[in-house]
């Protein structure tokens, strides 16, 4: 008896269902032994993370205030990875955008709450797009790898915000923190039922179904699609490569942007030395997840905010650090890739001497 | 060894890929000293089989004997230690290392620290034996093709290869390095070595081999002794029918020039010089057919002169308008169309359906869009009108397009490109690896498109078909174009082969008014 | 020259790290595997040497062990990549993620130690020699190992015939494959020794650049010997050359900063990665006039003997 791999010619929508779930089921399994042999007791864990996050009203809203920029973040990089641009980024670009709505906050004040939060808005969109815009054109231009400017921007962004917290913004009033003074109440988003959900739960609604209809229904979704399937035949259709990965960079890092201004305006109320708890690089495995479907990363985003959630708790309660949260997300990353080998290809086994197997011919002739 | 038992035998071979039988049950031999060529249609399975044979392929069913034992080979590594050696039609060739440490890749036995003079030594001792000569310094990617194919051979002999699969060695040679080619050839019959001889090519068959077995679809359909047979029989075994392929071309006066370059100088993807100079027009009804030798600069010529690659020098123009590196959207927008060699690299993208593909040249004009919206309705019924009208066999217009076979695929696009009747089509090896169904398929629509007053600038490897379907036919040789032929038929084919190699040959040569441009 | 050589014996010394990690890349990526996954692989290196060297009080135990470790990290690597063709480039970073999150979990119980790590060996004659000695002889053993890895992997990569086989595998699978060489075993092979490789320049940072565990020690140094690669056109004496560099922004960064300068400290600590994008802007450039050769060809494509193109 023998194994032989083929790929598979056509693939069911139940396996796109399935796959991701059980990659999923056997990440939390896998997670849960290593948890054991460092010494945690994955139960303990598990539980400790499931009553936090959905044990009550409080940490359902807890989740969900997560999975708002989560999934904001989320359909940013979406973006770009469906044009096979590797926005690495989004965790730079949710910095820059916080930093750009504090500078208007603390030199454009006005009275006016809709003209605050516009202005904010405005800025944290334009700083973040930018910021991966310059990623965007290099890449573009010169063929500069974007995975490593991106990141290298991320740690630019993030010493900026260190020199801001610590330097000229920083609060008299803190004692020593890193952060800035709380932003006035015009500069704050409006929160819902007395919870932590913030406005940027609109931005959350909104984005997924608007990307998903941009997508699928528009010349330019058409056009970014063949362009990350295969860039040689966009340009030989007469699409312009150049400045839709400047484009489409711009735009991810502006919704990034946004989600790192909402962060600020609708939770923490200022800008402060690591407020982002990593969404950036989690981005990456919800977009990565949802298989880079807008409706499919809102289902994901929920399920890391519970991780996401029950880290803090296991911080606090098991006095984990917080990023140990990331042994489980790079398990689930790891399943969710040897789930895609089962995806695109088969594995049969053959008796030796009865020739029935169907091996690799993606074409039907010999070239 | 006994000199009775064949070097090879093959048995009852089977080899299926998904969807398709590639072998089915053929039977195969090779003796000492015998040239035995492998004839069939593309897709016939002879590659197949020899990709078997040399240990690429495990086969579903059959036996193999090498000098009358049974062996089973993993790898071709395996194959390599039993003597079987093979040149593949695209070399198996590191481009970055140069000759000698291509001659010894995967060997072992060698020591751990290369002994390059020995190496080198050994080298020019085989390549003096066989007429081989290279230079065992040059990096591969300085070589051209015929010299790659040299060292391709050299390898195999380096590594005592006794048993020696050549796989279409004369697609990309000129036809005196073809000649060139047999010569050593027979060099090697006569040292004992048994040589498979890959090819479809009738007239290089019944010259070189002693025996020739012919594919049909997967299976076999005979072995002959080359010296009891005749060309028209092996065509008949090879189609399955007698098929005389005749091209029904009408006389048709020559038009406006449509496309036209002058003094076009552009660059390959390496920086070097690709286009040196090249001044050629196409006219309204008229087929210009391009020959030379693979990898003379003709895909970038192509490439060129519909906006895809930049124009260092010189001017392109779209009747008689100035369109030099112009966006390729300019160049649609005028009617220029173009299908390029690389059906699934370039022309579509595999992974996206039948009816996603068929708006890649339109997706901006209406019906099927409107404003910047896409209507998915119009596009699967335009994409249902083109699959019937271009009879495009695929379960639906829903199927990504990477489930369809070669001449689907080439169907699809023909259709594309042909389907708002184009001022020009450029199109690259559009038979390339098609069956002879498909390729009458192309070739008369082509032939139609012409009639119908279009232009056709017409690449192709293989000279009979750019001598039968070419109003003209130029030659091109290092990025130059050697000369414009009228008439290809009536032109010796020694001398378009000499124009490959680069002999500038005018066109009064040939006692005809001359058209050099 | 009082101020000079102090601070390239610094950049020395902080180069090595980023210079073990970008060989091992180097290695890996020959063999056409890309691993974006070094800043994960250089934290589990770095806790590992500590952890083992702080229990067993050999330093030289802990640079073996986190060697051990990384190849295991680089064996799940492999088996994504090779033998699933996943993708690598989200590989690389679940490895990433993984590392760092599997380190700073277990190195909870060690922050705040310290050790007496790799000790100072001056090379005799070789220390005296004006400049050049205080500069590369009067280092630790794994310092003058990684001198010793450069020059092997030079004339490796030139004149063996496994540095051969390992640079047609990354060069032309396809072609190798049809030589006998066994594509599959190459790349795990050079995966896992790359990724060993890049764990020992994680274990330098703990057992003679810090002597000390932290949470995300490595700040990025991974990231940064992934773009040295790219700098260093997969050479290792280029590759020698670009880490000192970057060793030497990081020295002449610290010893401005406690030289009491007015410019803010997160600004200093910016240059090491504006220099990266600098560096690797420069040499894109470059190759955009068709100037640079050298990167593996297959670099990041999966290989499928019996699928056609």
């Amino acid at each position: 008896m023998k194994l032989t791999i083929e790929p598979r010619l056509s693939s069911s929508w139940r396996l796109a269902v399935f796959i991701p779930v059980f990659s999923l089921a056997a990440a939390l399994f896998s997670g849960g032994v290593f948890l054991y042999f460092m010494g945690v007791s994955p139960f303990q864990a598990y539980r400790a993370i499931l009553t936090a996050s959905l044990g009550d009203a409080y940490g359902l809203s807890e989740t969900v205030v997560k999975a708002i920029p989560l999934t904001m973040t989320g359909i940013a990089v979406m973006l770009s990875f469906t044009m096979l641009i590797w926005n690495i980024g989004a965790e730079g670009q949710i910095f820059v955008g916080a930093i750009a709505a504090t500078a208007v906050v603390r030199f454009f004040y006005t009275d006016s709450r809709p003209v605050m939060l516009i202005m904010m808005f405005l800025a944290a969109g334009a700083a973040g797009g930018i910021w991966a815009a310059i990623a965007g054109f290099m890449r573009a231009k010169w063929s500069v790898n974007e995975i490593i400017t991106t990141l290298m921007l991320n740690y630019i962004a993030m010493n900026l915000l260190n020199y801001f917290v610590f330097g000229p913004w920083r609060d008299p009033s803190s004692l020593g923190f890193p952060m800035t003074p709380p932003f006035p109440d015009t500069a704050r988003l409006p929160v819902f039922w007395g919870t932590r959900i913030h406005g940027g739960l609109i931005l959350a609604i909104i984005l997924p179904l608007l990307f998903w209809f941009v997508l699928k229904f528009t010349r330019w979704g058409y056009e970014i699609r063949v362009m990350g399937e295969n860039p040689r035949a966009a340009g030989f259709a007469g699409m312009n490569y150049l400045r839709n990965v400047v484009l489409v960079m711009f735009i991810s890092g502006a919704i990034a942007g946004i989600a790192g201004m909402c962060e600020l305006s609708g939770l923490q109320g200022r800008l402060q030395h690591g407020f982002s708890g990593g969404y950036g690089f989690t981005a990456i495995i919800v977009a990565w997840l949802a298989r880079l479907h807008p409706f499919a990363i809102v289902l994901v985003s929920f399920l890391m905010g519970i991780l996401l959630v029950g880290g803090e708790t296991l911080q606090i309660v098991m006095r984990l650090p917080l990023s140990s949260i990331m042994v489980l997300q790079g398990m689930i990353l790891f399943f969710v890739l040897g789930g895609e080998f089962f995806r695109k290809y088969r594995i049969r086994s053959v008796k030796d001497d009865d020739a029935v197997p169907l091996q690799a011919a993606p074409s039907g002739e010999e070239k | 060894m006994n000199t009775e038992q064949p070097l090879v035998h093959m048995e009852g071979i089977t080899k299926r890929f998904a969807g398709v039988t590639a072998n089915f049950g053929i039977n195969f031999e090779v003796r000492r000293g015998e040239v035995h060529a492998l004839l069939g249609e593309n897709g016939a399975g002879k590659s197949t089989l020899m990709n078997i044979l040399y240990g690429l392929y495990r086969p579903d069913g059959g036996k193999i004997f090498i000098s009358g034992k049974e062996i089973s080979f993993s790898s071709p590594g395996d194959a390599r230690k039993a003597g079987i050696g093979m040149v593949h039609q695209h070399f198996m060739l590191i481009r970055s290392q140069t000759v000698w440490e291509n001659m010894i890749l995967g060997l072992d036995g060698l020591p751990l620290v290369l002994p390059r003079r020995e190496i080198k030594e050994r080298i020019l001792g085989i390549s003096e034996q066989y007429g081989l000569q290279v230079d065992p310094d040059a990096y591969i990617w300085q070589l051209s093709i015929g010299e790659q194919q040299r060292v391709a051979i050299l390898q195999m002999l380096f590594r005592q290869a006794n048993i020696l699969i050549l796989d279409e060695p004369t697609a990309v040679l000129t036809p005196q390095e073809c000649e060139h080619l047999f010569e050593t050839v027979r060099q090697m019959t006569a040292e004992g070595h048994g040589i498979v001889f890959i090819s479809h090519k009738l007239d290089e068959v019944m010259g070189l081999s002693s025996r020739v077995t012919i594919l049909r679809r997967g299976k076999l359909a005979g072995t002959l002794d080359t010296s009891s047979t005749t060309k028209e029989r092996l065509a008949e075994l090879m189609v399955g029918k007698k098929m005389v392929f005749s091209i029904d071309k009408k006389e048709l006066a020559r038009g406006r020039p449509v496309l036209e370059c002058s003094s076009l100088h552009a660059l390959g993807d390496r920086g070097f010089p690709a286009v040196s100079g090249a001044s050629i027009s196409v006219h309204e009804h008229e087929i210009l057919g391009i020959a030379g030798v693979a990898g003379n600069g003709q895909q970038e010529l192509c490439e060129a002169m519909v906006g895809l690659r930049k124009a260092e020098s010189g001017s392109v123009r779209v009747k008689g308008e100035d369109m030099t590196n112009r966006a390729p959207k300019d160049f649609i927008d005028r009617g220029v169309h173009y299908i390029p060699a690389d059906r699934k690299g370039t022309g579509l993208v595999p992974n996206m359906k039948v009816s996603e593909n068929s708006i890649l040249k339109r997706y901006w004009k209406r019906p099927v869009s409107k404003g910047f919206f896409i209507k998915w309705s119009e596009v699967a019924a335009f994409a249902i009108k083109l699959v019937s009208q271009f009879s495009v066999s695929t379960p639906s217009v829903e199927t990504p397009v990477r489930n369809l076979s070669g001449g689907n695929l080439q169907k699809l696009m023909l259709g594309r490109e042909l389907s708002d009747d184009p001022a020009v089509v450029l199109a690259v090896h559009p038979t390339w690896g098609l069956d002879v169904a498909a390729t009458c398929f192309v070739r008369e629509q082509l032939l139609s498109h012409r009639e119908r007053g279009g232009a056709v600038l017409l690449v192709s490897e293989d000279l009979d078909e750019l001598i039968s379907m070419s109003d003209r036919l130029a030659v091109m040789c290092k990025g130059e174009i050697m000369g414009v032929l009228e008439r290809p038929a009536d032109v010796p084919v020694e001398s378009i082969g000499l124009m490959m190699a680069g002999t500038v040959i005018r066109d009064e040569a040939f006692g005809r008014e001359g058209s050099q441009e | 020259m009082e101020i000079i050589i102090p601070i390239l014996t610094a950049a020395v010394r902080s180069g090595t790290p980023i210079l073990y990690a970008t060989l091992g890349e180097i290695i890996t990526e020959k063999a056409g595997i890309l691993n974006l996954g070094l800043e994960g692989i250089m934290l589990v290196g770095a806790y590992t040497g500590f952890s083992v060297a702080y229990s067993s009080g050999s330093a030289w135990l802990g640079v073996g062990a986190a060697f051990l470790v990384g190849t295991l990290m680089g064996l799940i690597h492999a088996f994504i990549c090779v033998t699933l063709k996943g993708n690598q480039v989200v590989s690389g970073l679940a490895i990433t993620m993984f590392g760092t999150g599997a380190s700073s979990l277990l190195g909870r119980e060690f922050v705040g130690f310290t050790i007496p790590g790799l000790s100072r060996i001056p090379l005799p004659v070789l220390s005296d020699i004006p400049v050049i000695g205080p500069v590369f002889f009067n280092h630790d053993a794994l310092i003058y190992s990684s001198y010793i890895l450069v020059l092997f992997f030079c004339w490796f990569f030139t004149s063996t015939r496994p540095g051969l086989n390992l640079r047609a595998v990354g060069d032309n699978p396809r072609a190798a494959d049809a030589m006998g060489i066994s594509v599959t075993g190459t790349r795990y092979f050079y995966t896992l020794l790359g990724a060993g490789i890049v764990a020992v320049g994680g274990a330098y940072m703990s057992l003679a650049y810090t002597k000390m565990w932290g949470e995300l020690m490595t700040a990025g140094r991974g990231w940064i010997a992934v773009a040295l690669v790219i700098f260093a056109i997969w050479n290792p004496a280029r590759a020698a050359f670009g880490a000192y560099l970057f060793g030497g922004v990081e020295a002449f960064q610290l010893r401005l900063q406690t030289a009491g300068t007015t410019i803010p400290t997160p600004v200093l600590m910016m240059l090491p990665y504006l220099m990266t994008i600098g560096v690797l802007l420069f040499i894109s450039i470059k190759k955009g006039k068709g100037i640079l050769f050298g990167a593996p060809a297959s670099l990041g494509a999966p290989f499928f003997r019996e699928e056609r193109d």
